[in-house]
């Protein structure tokens, strides 16, 4: 394939025009000794035929969650995507567009973002959003460096029911220099109350705190959190499932002073990882704090509705050195997808959705307590928990072979997630398969 | 007046259908403390799918792509995205799999994932690469922490301040100080490269590093990068290349052969992915074997013909990313490697340097061109000139190009040239398109000299006048709120 | 462009204004005009201590942002609040706003600064 088109005729008299005798010519600035001299070793052109076949086969060794019933989540879950969701996302004016710098050129760009800011209020109860994050870990991780240059302190407490990657990108990031990183050991599947609040003093900085949390669990403490945290002014960072805000209170009502999470639920495929997108949410008084792109509506010179990018003063390509963040480039596709989502299910579907994932989950405990198995924690959660397993990884196999994707190997459990594309009768499938080596 | 989505609610209207349920209703059973439940239902749009399809139809119909027409944003490298990619990466062997699998499961996805690392080494004449950065400043954050833990590695806890050139992206700056650096501005010399003088006089054991682009910003190659490299490795830094302008020199050059240690690239720029309107991108970075132990985790490892997941790397600087980066940019860009190869890639640099000096001989009567030479990639013209005698800035001229079905080229940048006008065509535009750019910029220029008031007030045709960015910024409305 | 003579000024394009031992700190003209429309100015706290040089806080325009520096060390004593709510008043009256007032601790140090006369020059120097 190629996708140069002038033909060499063209290129010829364009050529001429510059006044260059060959194509050479153009290159004459770089010193000869760094050229390559020979090509690229890389496989030859292929056609698009070739690619279909070539890139068919590489697809087809991987086993996808659409023709097997997976209980595996842990930060990425398999949700229904509605089919106009996928359809709009190949309108090319979205997904060839650049980031909407020129506004009479993007208001289409620029509205959807406006829009996707302000379901993520909705769903949040936080005064503001920007454009979106890299993923959720991303934006974790800058809203505890905001915390650190909000308070003007160091200290970041976290639970280790924090998802493990989570805190692993955090410390990545802490590498600035900024943030004081201190994990709190969690107690029976929660976060310690009594040692987080032990903990908490005039240098700290943030709590962090995910509801529900890595094991699934509901953080039945945050109330008590919370107060600790103010109490110093401090700050209540939370990471949260986006789908069991269709359920569950939203951090502001917690009185989070940021919210964020892994978009990924919304409207976007597993993907095997990626590309996510990370939401970020918080208070009015953080508003010139706030990292990465936001939209806000004006009018133009003729008092028309209008949709601008601002506050462009806190980013980057302005404020340098200076800036809370370096974030340029975000998620805005993602974020598209999670507002054309969160627009087709809408305000009764979203709750009716949540709703099922937590009945499956019930349902998903009674069948395999019935089958023998126990709960590693006996607590509330939404839609996702840990079940004991003496040895996930020869369970995991055991469903695989009939034709499962099984969960998350913790040490001795195995944490399961269920979506509404789940069935009665995968989960009796599941309780029999896992039911079976439990009696082993 | 375009209506927002929440104004088109209609109570009870609604666009999908759960399945039923089919749990035993005796069994169906809820256990969420009250006190944890919601009180109020989220504020969400109630349409029809007919209706949603409609209303996002519509924006994409007050939208501009590169699909849509001539894009020549300098630094953005807004190519045609092949649609052969878009149909790989929904392939549902890819869209379908879950990062946590087991790697038996997904072996054509890390397959996928480390033959683009490389290709990319071989592409860039580095040793090893990571794909776990999600866009270009993630990439530039990664190897940033990367020099750091180089240095801090050999105790050489001393090198506190990383230099950038004046003329450099924000995001440089912004990630050195995001790694707690001190940044120290480099000048460019009257030739617009890198002042050797004063790059001498800042180096000491303090400098950690030095980012650049090559070809730099003003679209100029840095002739003297083996020097720049030799000032910079005697004194004990690293060298970190900057990947925005790789789309000058693929197949030509290669930053590992320049000397430097640590490089990304933006697959959304060079290897034709889609912008989706500002991301997602991808901005793997690459660097020399002596740094490789430092790369984040996993990495990918290939034994008897199988591949896995590697996390046990003591020396990793752990994690940038939940999972292993953006997968569904990688099939895209590694669709597009492999569809062009050797012979297409390096068509691929020698095109978009004629495009770009094609318009550039062919704009240099008209406006000034402060470095004008052989340029690379794009080159950066001028407004100063229309400015001095018309009063029409550059962001005239930008607004005035909407009314000819154009997007501007980037306006006010680099910093070290006024009224900047940064032009990059790329490669995938034809010789009519860019004679229709350069009809459309010559006519601005009689326009700014005939009728400079009507300048001043576009665009006229788009569908927006200039909108009130003071006001937006002084009076901030982030999201809508219900009128009652 | 205008210069008031009564006033001291910075390298950096802020002036000060001495009644007794406290110095008023504000902005020159020519600094509104080269920011453009100012949308915020973060204000220091009242209480912290200062040496000449030192960033006392943020003036952002729309497409701009520049530090604010005290040309003089000392104490802030108050700061003018109603720019929080209307920051456009700093375009439209720079030398009827100040941002901040210092208690000076090293009143010596006004005689490094610039008259009206000098900053002139060098205002003409820079717009060469």
């Amino acid at each position: 394939m190629n996708y140069v088109p002038n033909p060499p005729w063209v290129v010829r008299q364009m050529l001429d025009t510059i006044g260059a005798k060959n194509i050479e010519d153009l290159f004459a600035d770089i010193p000869e000794a760094l050229k390559l001299k020979r090509d690229l070793n890389l496989p030859r052109p292929q056609s698009e035929v070739e690619l279909r076949r070539e890139l068919a086969a590489l697809a087809g060794r991987n086993l996808s969650a659409d023709d097997r019933p997976c209980f595996l989540g842990a930060g990425a879950y398999d949700h229904y995507i509605p089919a106009a969701v996928e359809q709009l996302l190949l309108r090319s004016e979205f997904y060839t567009a650049y980031t909407p710098y020129q506004p009479e050129l993007s208001q289409g760009v620029l509205q959807t973002i406006f829009e996707y800011q302000t379901m993520i209020c909705n769903l949040t109860g936080m005064d503001l959003a920007n454009a979106s994050m890299y993923d959720g870990g991303s934006a974790l991780a800058e809203a505890c460096s905001l915390a650190c240059d909000a308070t003007r302190r160091r200290k970041i407490l976290i639970p280790d029911t924090v998802h493990p990657r989570y805190l692993e990108v955090i410390r990545t990031y802490a590498m600035g220099g900024k943030m004081e990183i201190i994990t709190v050991p969690g107690k029976d599947g929660v976060a310690d109350p009594d040692a987080i609040t032990s903990m908490i003093d005039s240098r700290t900085a943030a709590v962090v705190i995910q509801h529900p949390n890595f094991y699934g669990n509901l953080e039945t403490a945050l109330q008590q959190i919370e107060k600790a945290v103010h109490g110093v002014k401090g700050l209540l960072i939370m990471a949260v499932d986006p789908i069991s805000l269709g359920l569950l209170k939203p951090p502001g009502a917690w009185g989070a002073d940021i919210a964020v999470g892994e978009g990924q639920s919304l409207g976007n495929p597993l993907s095997f990882g990626g590309p996510y997108l990370g939401f970020f949410a918080a208070t009015e008084q953080l508003m010139r704090r706030v990292p990465g792109r936001l939209v806000g509506e004006t009018v133009d010179r003729e008092g028309n509705r209008a949709f601008v990018l601002t506050l462009q003063a806190r980013e980057q390509h302005i404020r340098r050195e200076k800036a809370g963040s370096n974030i340029c480039s975000n998620e805005a596709l993602c974020a598209l997808a999670a507002t054309i989502y969160l627009t087709l299910v809408g305000r009764e579907g979203l709750k009716e959705i949540a709703r099922r994932c937590h009945q499956l989950a019930c349902y998903a405990k009674q069948k395999l307590e019935q089958a023998g198995l126990k709960l590693k924690y006996q607590r509330p959660f939404f839609k996702e928990f840990a079940v004991t397993i003496p040895d996930p990884r020869a369970a995991n196999a055991a469903l695989l072979k009939e034709g499962i994707i099984g969960g998350y190997e913790l040490d001795g459990a195995l944490l399961l997630a269920f979506t509404e594309k789940r069935t009665c009768a995968e989960i009796d499938r599941l309780a029999s398969v896992l039911g079976g080596i439990a009696r082993e | 007046m375009s209506k927002l989505i929440f104004e088109k609610s209609v109570k009870g209207a609604r666009a999908f259908t759960l399945p039923e349920s089919d749990i035993p209703p005796e069994k169906v059973s809820e256990e969420i403390p009250a006190d944890f439940l919601r009180e109020e239902d989220p504020l969400l749009p109630e349409v029809s799918e007919v209706e949603a399809v409609r209303h996002f139809t519509a924006l994409s119909q007050r939208s501009y792509g590169v699909d849509s027409g001539f894009y020549p944003l300098g630094s953005c490298t807004m190519k045609y995205n092949p649609k052969i990619n878009e149909w790989a990466a929904r392939l549902p062997g890819f869209a379908g799999i879950h990062p946590y699998q087991p790697e038996e499961t997904v072996q054509g996805a890390l397959e996928l994932m480390y033959e683009l690392e490389q290709m990319l080494c071989e592409i860039t004449g580095m040793d090893s690469f990571t794909l776990q950065p999600a866009a270009g400043a993630h990439g530039e954050m990664t190897g940033a922490m990367i020099i750091k833990a180089y240095h801090n590695s050999r105790g050489d806890t001393k090198r506190t301040k990383m230099i950038v050139p004046d003329s450099a992206h924000g995001t440089n700056p912004a990630t050195a100080n995001m790694l707690g650096y001190k940044v120290i501005e480099v000048k460019s010399d009257e030739r617009g490269l890198v002042d050797l003088e004063d790059l001498r006089a800042l180096m000491s054991d303090e400098i950690a590093g030095l980012m650049l682009t090559n070809p730099n910003t003003l679209g100029l190659f840095e002739e003297n990068i083996r020097e720049i490299a030799a000032i910079v490795h005697d004194a004990g830094g690293l060298l970190y290349y900057d990947g925005a302008n790789a789309n000058a020199i693929i197949g030509i050059a290669r930053p590992g052969d320049m000397g430097f240690d640590i490089c990304h690239l933006n697959l959304h720029k060079t290897f034709g992915t889609p912008h989706g309107g500002g991301g997602p991108g991808s901005g793997p970075i690459g660097v020399k074997s002596f740094l490789a132990d430092f790369l984040p985790v996993p990495v990918i490892e290939k034994h008897e013909g199988k591949y896995h997941l590697n996390y046990n790397r003591p020396l990793s600087i752990g994690k940038v990313h939940t999972f292993y980066g953006n997968f569904g940019v990688m099939v895209k860009a590694y669709t597009y490697i492999k569809a062009l190869g050797s012979s297409g890639l390096k068509a691929v640099s020698q095109n978009a340097v004629l495009n770009a000096n094609y318009l550039r001989t062919k704009l240099a009567g008209c406006y000034d061109i402060p470095y004008n030479r052989l340029c690379k990639h794009e080159f950066v013209a001028s407004a100063r000139k229309q400015k001095k005698e018309a009063g029409i800035t550059a962001l005239d001229v930008a607004k005035a190009l909407i009314d000819r079905r154009c997007h501007p080229p980037t306006v006010y940048f680099p910093l070290i040239v006024e009224e900047a006008l940064m032009i990059e065509p790329t490669e995938t535009e034809t010789r009519e398109r860019l004679d229709a750019f350069i009809e459309a910029m010559l006519e601005i220029d009689r326009e700014a000299r005939e009728n400079p008031e009507r300048l001043k007030e576009a665009p006229h045709r788009a569908v927006i006048r200039r909108p009130d960015e003071t006001g937006a910024a002084r009076n901030p409305k982030l999201k809508w709120t219900p009128k009652d | 462009m205008e210069i008031k003579a009564n006033l001291y000024y910075s390298d950096d394009h802020e002036w000060v204004r001495v009644e007794g031992d406290l110095a008023y700190i504000g902005i020159t003209d020519y600094a509104q005009h080269h920011l453009g429309d100012i949308v915020f100015v973060e204000l220091p706290e009242i209480g912290g201590e200062f040496a000449a040089g030192d960033t006392i806080g943020v003036i952002e325009s729309v497409k701009a942002v520049a530090d604010m520096h005290t040309p003089v060390s000392g104490t802030i004593t108050a700061v003018n609040e109603a720019l929080e709510e209307a920051p456009e008043t700093l375009n439209k009256d720079p030398y009827g706003q100040h941002i901040a007032v210092l208690k000076m601790s090293n009143p010596d140090e006004l005689k490094k600064l610039m008259t009206g006369e000098q900053y002139t020059a060098y205002c003409e120097q820079a717009e060469e």
